[in-house]
């Protein structure tokens, strides 16, 4: 396979019905090197099954899926493990992927989770399984990266740290991100392109296009828009861990 | 060596606890201990294709099993009815089927005790070469379809996602299941067979904190469970099938008592 223009994953017009109903329908993106793309919406529009129709989950779909890599890191939105099975997170690190020592305490690092290794995955608590999952999709440096809600459970602090390295991640292993999140103020300020969802494309752009666009004031009040200007001025400094203030 | 059976017996036992240990550990795992029941009383039409056609019982058992897992799947994908309840109509389907084909063979003797729960007198070296060649193909192919099988045993979707085929070794594991019970039946009977897979399991499960641990645990718990089984069977003359697993059973227990002392370290 070769990798054309960047160009990852491309979705053209695809849908998902079931039951006689369409979960998702008429969906188009591209997900490109070193960019992170963000879907948003409310629950039940599809965000996820959007998500796994782009890694080849979903049989039966409509439309088309263009993949050019077979390289991917996914982190699922709901994971269940069987507690019958005793697992440990330096196992669950090499489930579908050969690793060395090295680079799994690099990944573990990475996200914060360098602690839990020899921990038995049942006693994690949600944050930290979340950190875990994180670490694994990452260590085996995909060229892209599915992460449907990814910081879910973890707590505040620790939320912004992992979207901020997410980004960095994109950055270093140059791999494309498709990203899903609830938190639209991490959206607007990490995000490449957003898609706003309500089982089909609301609207779409950069991050700015969408917060004026009047169905996602719609769709998510118009409050939602205003995250964006508070942020904005934000952004012009970054919080070390030490208490200093650093100009970007 | 081979003349005494009572080695002949052991010899076949050992070689199907090395392979009912790893196989057990995914029983266990993946929630198949119906799914084996199901195998294993088929196989009793497979004995009776075997006595009616007269070919290898080993391979009838493979062949009706296997044709068993796959109208299972036919059926799970084509009706509503829950797994379990297609599981219960097919295993009591075909124990009724293979019976009264058996009261239609009445000119055959045929020992159905043996059948149901084990015959050591009954294992020559044919059985032997059959139980060793086959459980060697079945953990070369459990080991090389080993990646996939797990990482979709823990999570189908990120096996999926990350270019692993978990349909593919689901496919291939089936028919290892199958295989499996065609030839340790001879040892531990069709009624008991999954008691062999998931009962060393279980006992390992008590004692191991990761996947590689339990599988060896689950082999060692077999093999001790039928070295254990077949002497007292020869001691009280009982049937072989249920003393080995009755072994199996006393192992397990013992291993409670180990697991209550890590829970009470925990607290």
């Amino acid at each position: 396979m070769t990798i054309e223009n960047n160009v990852l994953v491309k979705l053209t017009e695809v849908g998902l019905k079931q039951r006689n109903k369409w979960l998702v329908k008429g969906v188009s993106l591209i997900v490109e090197r070193g960019k992170i793309v963000t879907l948003i919406g409310p629950n039940g529009s599809g965000k996820s099954t959007t998500a796994k129709i782009a890694i080849g989950l979903h049989k039966n779909i409509e439309g088309n899926v263009e993949k050019f890599t077979d390289k991917i890191g996914y982190v699922p939105q709901k994971i269940s493990i069987d507690w019958t099975l005793p697992l440990k997170v330096s196992d669950f690190m090499v489930l579908t992927d050969e690793l060395d020592e090295e680079k799994i305490n690099e990944a573990l690092k990475l996200t914060g989770a360098d602690h839990l290794k020899n921990q038995n995955l049942g006693n994690l608590s949600g944050g930290e399984f979340q950190r875990v999952l994180l670490a694994r999709a990452v260590s085996k440096k995909p060229d892209l990266l599915v992460l449907d809600e990814p910081v879910q459970g973890v707590d505040f602090t620790g939320e912004i740290a992992l979207y901020k390295l997410i980004k960095e991640i994109a950055d270093k292993l140059n791999c494309g991100i498709l990203l899903i999140s609830h938190d639209l103020h991490t959206v607007m300020t990490a995000t490449d392109h957003v898609i706003c969802l309500n089982g089909h494309v609301c609207c779409s752009g950069t991050p700015k296009d969408v917060a004026m666009n009047n169905e996602y004031k719609l769709l998510f009040g118009e409050q939602a828009s205003q995250t964006l200007s508070i942020y904005e001025h934000k952004h012009d400094h970054v919080h070390s861990n030490d208490g200093d203030i650093k100009k970007n | 060596m081979f003349d005494d059976f009572f080695i002949r017996a052991l010899i076949a036992g050992i070689g199907v606890a090395f392979v009912t240990g790893p196989l057990g550990c995914f029983v266990v795992w993946r929630r198949l201990s119906y799914f084996g029941d199901t195998l294993a009383h088929s196989a009793l039409l497979g004995v009776t294709m075997a006595l009616a056609f007269e070919i290898n019982i080993a391979i009838s058992i493979f062949i009706i099993s296997s044709v068993i897992a796959i109208i299972l799947v036919k059926l799970e994908k084509n009706t509503n009815l829950p797994g379990d309840a297609l599981l219960g109509l097919l295993a009591h389907s075909a124990l009724a089927v293979g019976l009264v084909v058996i009261g239609f063979l009445s000119f055959i003797r045929f020992d159905i005790m043996g059948l149901l729960f084990g015959d050591i007198l009954a294992v020559n070296v044919d059985d032997l070469i059959i139980i060793w060649g086959g459980g060697a193909i079945i953990l070369i192919v459990l080991k090389i379809i080993w990646k996939p099988l797990f990482a979709s045993t823990v999570n189908y979707e990120l096996a999926e996602a990350e270019g692993l085929n978990p349909d593919r070794a689901k496919a291939i594991f089936t028919i290892l299941m199958a295989a499996i019970i065609a030839i340790s039946i001879k040892i531990v009977g069709l009624l008991l067979i999954t008691g062999m897979l998931i009962i060393p399991t279980a006992m390992a499960r008590n004692i191991s904190d990761t996947p590689k641990k339990m599988v060896i645990f689950s082999i060692c718990g077999g093999l001790l469970s039928v070295i254990m089984g077949l002497f007292s069977s020869l001691q009280f003359n009982t049937p072989s099938g249920p003393s080995i697993i009755a072994a199996a059973l006393l192992l397990f227990v013992i291993s409670l008592f180990k697991i209550k002392q890590t829970i009470q370290l925990k607290n």
